[in-house]
């Protein structure tokens, strides 16, 4: 039976691991390569890197820290942060990246999306959208609205139609980011990950919110994903991954729990 | 090489001991250059594959070459993406014929994801016919369940059916990495080492034939369970 995955997300600025509240107020909190390697050897399913590097001169950083995570961590990882096109995206899988994730640059060119599935196959390319609840309106059918560059910029794009069309341009699979939910530890959005994953029939990643076990189980089952993102509950070493996982199973999810 | 070669004197260069020498040194050489070859064929990032093989302990090395891939000791069939195109490519590089003529000296072939679904007969995706070394075909996932999303991704068990010498580290409930729309059906159900469940289909997750043993998951990004399938393989003599 398929397993629900349990993603690690580190956001790498500079090369060092950092976390933000609601994308603001970013803190440096550790190496990103002994974290990813501590989490890989507690059982981590997936990991996912975000380059949040300010300036375009230090992006040769990222590249080392791919080369570095993959040398030692043997589960999926994708990168994400500046992708802008093909040859970004080769290089990241060069470095030893799995999948990319785009969001931003997707947004104002959709094009990038079916570039990437065509070059690096749809499997290997993750739409991620940052979205801003709004309510429901005629401009924004779904109640909700995509906003870009690192949730500072409104889109007047509903967030359901956007994810369609990212299914249909060739995503292979989604992470559905809530901004008013991110870090702040009390929960995911469910209604949105439930309408996006019933909508689409990609697998739909979970992020933005999770703060307790409970969280996890919920969008797991009431919000209908495929997976679902954590940071700051292992970051901070409230969790560890196989607590987390052992919880879930014991609450009837199926995880892995054999590594 | 030259490091071999200064260990013999003038005299052992001329005498029958040293010719059984030098072709003892050029033979350790070979296998540790040229153990294992990994296809490429343009068919996803041959790097995890040869990562993996390193963390293992087994030298590899990445080519295209039909000559290279026949002197190897062994051959990993890696590959993601659409079978269609790599069929075309394999063609192109004369590489379908290499690794049949591979096979046929009887050395060990591992296939990985792509690599096991173009061992069969036929892939209904691009309706291609495919390298024909495994009576089978590949079809697509079809469900009238929507919640059963597809490509099938993600990490799942497989029900091993029979022992083989590359699974002798691991256990019936053993869970890997899977990333597929298409599944391979076998015709013969004794080549079919273990099965896995998605939704209400039964597919082939690890098929063997003689020298051949090939995963549908990808077991590079299957964490220790997946480089101890890998370790056993450069173990391998069948």
């Amino acid at each position: 039976m398929l397993t629900k995955r349990i993603i690690a997300c580190l956001d790498v600025r500079a090369g060092r691991l950092a976390k933000s509240v609601k994308f603001v107020d970013t803190k440096d909190i550790g190496d990103p390569i002994k974290a990813a390697k501590e989490y890989y050897d507690d059982g981590l399913d997936e990991l996912v890197f975000y380059d949040i590097t300010a300036s375009s001169d230090k992006r040769a950083i990222m590249l080392d820290v791919v080369e570095k995570v993959a040398a030692q961590v043997y589960i999926p990882f994708s990168v994400g942060g500046g992708i802008r096109n093909v040859e970004d995206a080769n290089k990241l899988l060069g470095a030893g990246a799995e999948k990319i994730n785009v969001n931003s640059a997707a947004v104002k060119r959709p094009d990038l999306i079916s570039e990437c599935a065509l070059a690096i196959g749809t499997q290997n390319t993750v739409l991620s959208m940052d979205i801003l609840k709004v309510g429901e309106s005629r401009e924004f059918p779904s109640g909700y609205e995509i906003v870009i560059d690192g949730g500072r910029k409104r889109t007047l794009i509903d967030a359901l139609e956007w994810a369609l069309r990212g299914e249909e341009l060739g995503a292979g699979e989604l992470v559905i980011n809530s901004i008013d939910a991110d870090g702040t530890r009390n929960g995911y959005e469910i209604a949105l990950t439930r309408m996006i994953a019933e909508a689409v029939s990609i697998p739909v990643i979970a992020s933005g919110g999770a703060g307790k076990p409970e969280h996890i189980f919920e969008v797991l089952t009431e919000g209908k994903a495929d997976a679902a993102l954590i940071a700051s509950m292992v970051h901070y070493g409230d969790y560890t991954v196989r607590e987390l996982k052992e919880w879930l199973q014991s609450r009837g999810i199926n995880v892995r729990l054999r590594y | 090489m030259g490091v071999s070669l200064a260990t013999f004197s003038n005299k052992d260069l001329v005498s029958p001991g040293c010719a059984l020498g030098l072709y003892l040194t050029i033979n350790v050489l070979k296998k540790k250059f040229f153990m294992i070859v990994i296809i490429d064929y343009d068919a996803g990032n041959l790097r995890s594959v040869q990562r993996a093989c390193e963390k293992v302990g087994l030298t590899s090395e990445i080519s295209s070459d039909p000559e290279r891939i026949f002197q190897a000791e062994k051959i990993i069939f890696p590959g993601v993406g659409s079978a269609e195109s790599a069929m075309e490519t394999l063609k192109k590089r004369g590489l379908d014929n290499a690794i049949v003529d591979f096979s046929r000296s009887g050395k060990p072939i591992l296939g990985i994801c792509l690599g096991l679904q173009i061992l069969l007969d036929h892939t209904e995706e691009g309706d291609k016919k495919c390298l024909g070394m495994v009576s089978g075909a590949c079809e697509r996932f079809r469900f009238t369940d929507r919640t059963l999303k597809i490509p099938h991704i993600g990490w799942n068990d497989i029900q091993i059916n029979y022992k083989h010498p590359v699974l002798e580290n691991i256990k019936d409930g053993d869970q890997f990495y899977f990333v597929h729309s298409y599944y391979a059906k076998l015709v013969h159900g004794t080549e079919v080492v273990s099965s896995t469940t998605y939704g209400n289909m039964n597919f082939c997750s690890i098929l063997a034939k003689e020298n051949l043993f090939a995963t549908q998951f990808h077991l590079e990004k299957s964490g220790e369970l997946g480089l101890k399938i890998l370790r056993s393989f450069g173990d391998w003599n069948p």
